[in-house]
């Protein structure tokens, strides 16, 4: 990880961005950074344009005007998968994780390694994805006993755990987060709180989308409001309160 | 950090003791679950030797010709489950597998017939063994087209490529059989070598590398993840429609291979020769542990699951039981293997929601 951004040095920059699907403007002239090792939340009631917003910097969305800086160049992604191979990682709220399969066969999904068994036959190399399963949930301080357990044993957090892993060990210095807690219970959920706080120690950008204040009070450095698609408000955690931010939200 | 601390126990992802002994259980259910076609098919074993020997006083199991008959027997509904074990795990089926092996055992009559006078009899098998898997592969691209690029649900798709075959292969035969005349043909369909039936030493070394592919190979493994969740396997950036015409293609050609083999032991073609077979292959798969929702299955397990269906079928002839009886208790163990997996998946489901 050589290429990691200094810790509060810029990561991910949005200026000005706006998106609009036909007459409707989803997101309006939208600015907004994260630095590296930063929480950012973002923050809005439903149709606030989190998601959308969202969508265009993980590539989903081509937006209609502004830009991206990624590290300070400009960037523009055809497809989530570009903008993956360039370290944006999202974590889907439904768990992408094919629950089957084992932990490392999660991880390297779609990018499976292989070795000559007999020095000729390729075979799927399960012995690197078990190492690679085991480093990099130890780099979560996540341990589990079964690392050949397919992932439907392991509770809603530690398949949430599973799915940050994969992004962790391809490199991803942005990850995108949309609602990790809303389906897991209280335990569960400060687990996933936790492993936050662990990316962010490890000098990882974290845009963290939640409707739970509790959540985005415990693990958050900056929230950035909206509302009908333009940006209502930004204050950094230690400087505002949740009354402040519900107001900011239903524009009181 | 700036957030307040969390207890660093409640943070990590230690399993706690507690939950060792579900887990336990949970493990031995799913071996139980997973060998379960193995425990069936010791318990026929068992049940037709005690049988043999009490009312003929001989034995079942160990007269080589009854295993070999049995192998003999397996051979053709196996390689159609192969194939279906792959389609299956995909989240699919492919009901087009038994016409598509009567297609290949026709057209591998008549190719051999064609070729016979000009090749030899050596070369003309090769070439026209070679070509009825290779016609065999066309039902397989439009399947895979239809169910890959046009999203027909593979229950439709395949039923309508069912149809479709079956009348071109009837087409093909002229409504009758077609004979083979040549002798390489036959014998490999007859001939063995140190008492092992060619066609069975073909199936085995089939099987083998059908098992290679599923468990070894990324494209076993993308079966696997696309039969559970196919938009977690398109997120981490599989190709799902060019694996889906891969697998459709595979199918075909293993039920190709099946008409070939087929023609060869009978040295002839015969349009309906797997139309009794695609049940018993969708039925070997399911009794050999994969789930028709998709996602589980192992090909050892498929060959448990075909060789159930043969003992039975033999067995129940062998032992003189009206042969009706075999749809009985095929149905049965079919039964039987769907409520263990419904069990074994409330079970380890059950976690999950927790």
């Amino acid at each position: 990880m050589s290429d990691m951004t200094p810790i509060g040095q810029p990561l991910l920059e949005v200026r000005h961005l706006s998106k609009n699907f036909g007459p409707v403007q989803a997101l309006n002239d939208l600015t907004m950074m994260v630095r590296a090792g930063e929480v950012v939340a973002l923050a809005g009631d439903n149709g606030a344009g989190k998601t959308t917003l969202i969508k265009a910097i993980s590539g989903v969305y081509q937006p209609s005007s502004g830009e991206i800086l990624l590290k300070g160049k400009p960037v523009a992604f055809a497809s989530p998968q570009e903008a993956r191979d360039q370290g944006i990682e999202t974590i889907y709220q439904d768990l992408a994780l094919a629950d089957n399969l084992s932990i490392g066969a999660n991880i390297f999904l779609g990018r499976e390694p292989m070795r000559r068994k007999y020095g000729f036959l390729p075979v799927l190399d399960r012995a690197k994805m078990a190492e690679a399963a085991k480093t990099t949930m130890a780099l979560l301080d996540f341990h589990v006993s079964r690392l050949d357990a397919p992932v439907s044993n392991f509770s809603g957090g530690q398949r949430q755990a599973v799915a940050i892993g994969r992004a962790v060990y391809w490199n991803a210095q942005i990850l995108i987060m949309d609602e990790p807690t809303a389906a897991l219970g209280v335990p569960e959920q400060r687990k996933v709180i936790q492993l936050i706080h662990q990316l962010k120690a490890q000098g990882r950008g974290v845009i963290f989308i939640s409707h739970n204040l509790q959540d985005i009070f415990a693990v958050a450095d900056r929230i950035v409001v909206l509302r009908r698609g333009v940006q209502a408000g930004e204050r950094k955690i230690s400087e505002t309160t949740h009354d402040e931010v519900v107001k900011l939200m239903v524009g009181g | 950090m700036t957030s307040p601390p969390i207890p660093h126990h409640a943070a990590t992802g230690h399993v706690a003791p507690q939950a060792d002994h579900a887990d336990k259980a949970r493990t031995l259910l799913q071996r139980i679950a997973d060998l379960r076609a193995w425990l069936f098919l010791a318990f026929l074993i068992l049940g037709f030797e005690l049988w043999s020997r009490i009312s003929f006083g001989g034995t079942f199991l160990f007269n080589p010709f009854n295993i070999q008959s049995i192998a003999v027997f397996a051979v053709a509904p196996l390689l159609l489950a192969t194939g279906q074990t792959f389609v299956i795990i995909s989240g699919g089926i492919d009901l087009s597998m038994g016409f598509i092996m009567g297609l290949a055992a026709v057209v591998a009559a008549h190719v051999i017939n064609w070729a016979t006078p000009g090749m030899g009899f050596g070369l003309a098998v090769l070439f026209g063994s070679v070509v009825a898997v290779l016609v065999a592969a066309i039902p397989g691209i439009v399947n895979g087209m239809l169910v890959a690029l046009l999203k027909v649900p593979p229950f439709i798709g395949t039923l309508g490529m069912f149809g479709v075959a079956r009348g071109v292969a009837f087409l093909l035969a002229g409504g009758t059989t077609v004979p083979v005349k040549n002798e390489v043909f036959s014998a490999l369909g007859n001939g063995k070598i140190y008492g092992v039936p060619y066609i069975i030493l073909v199936t085995a070394v089939f099987v083998l590398i059908m098992r290679y592919l599923l468990g070894q190979t990324k494209f076993g493994q993308h079966n696997y993840a696309i039969g559970a969740n196919a938009q977690a396997a398109r997120r981490a950036g599989i190709n799902i429609k060019w694996h889906l015409l891969r697998l459709y293609i595979l199918s075909g050609m293993c039920a190709g291979l099946a008409g070939v083999l087929y023609a060869a032991r009978f040295s002839a073609g015969a349009a309906q020769a797997g139309e009794p077979l695609l049940l018993d292959s969708v039925a070997a798969v399911v009794i050999g542990g994969a789930s028709l929702f998709g996602g589980s299955g192992t090909i050892l397990g498929t060959v448990a699951g075909a060789f159930v269906i043969a003992v039975i079928q033999y067995g129940l002839v062998f032992i003189n039981v009206a042969p009706f009886w075999q749809f009985i208790s095929v149905g049965v163990v079919i039964i039987i293997s769907v409520l263990i997996d419904q069990a074994q998946r409330r079970f380890s489901g059950g976690r999950q929601s927790e």
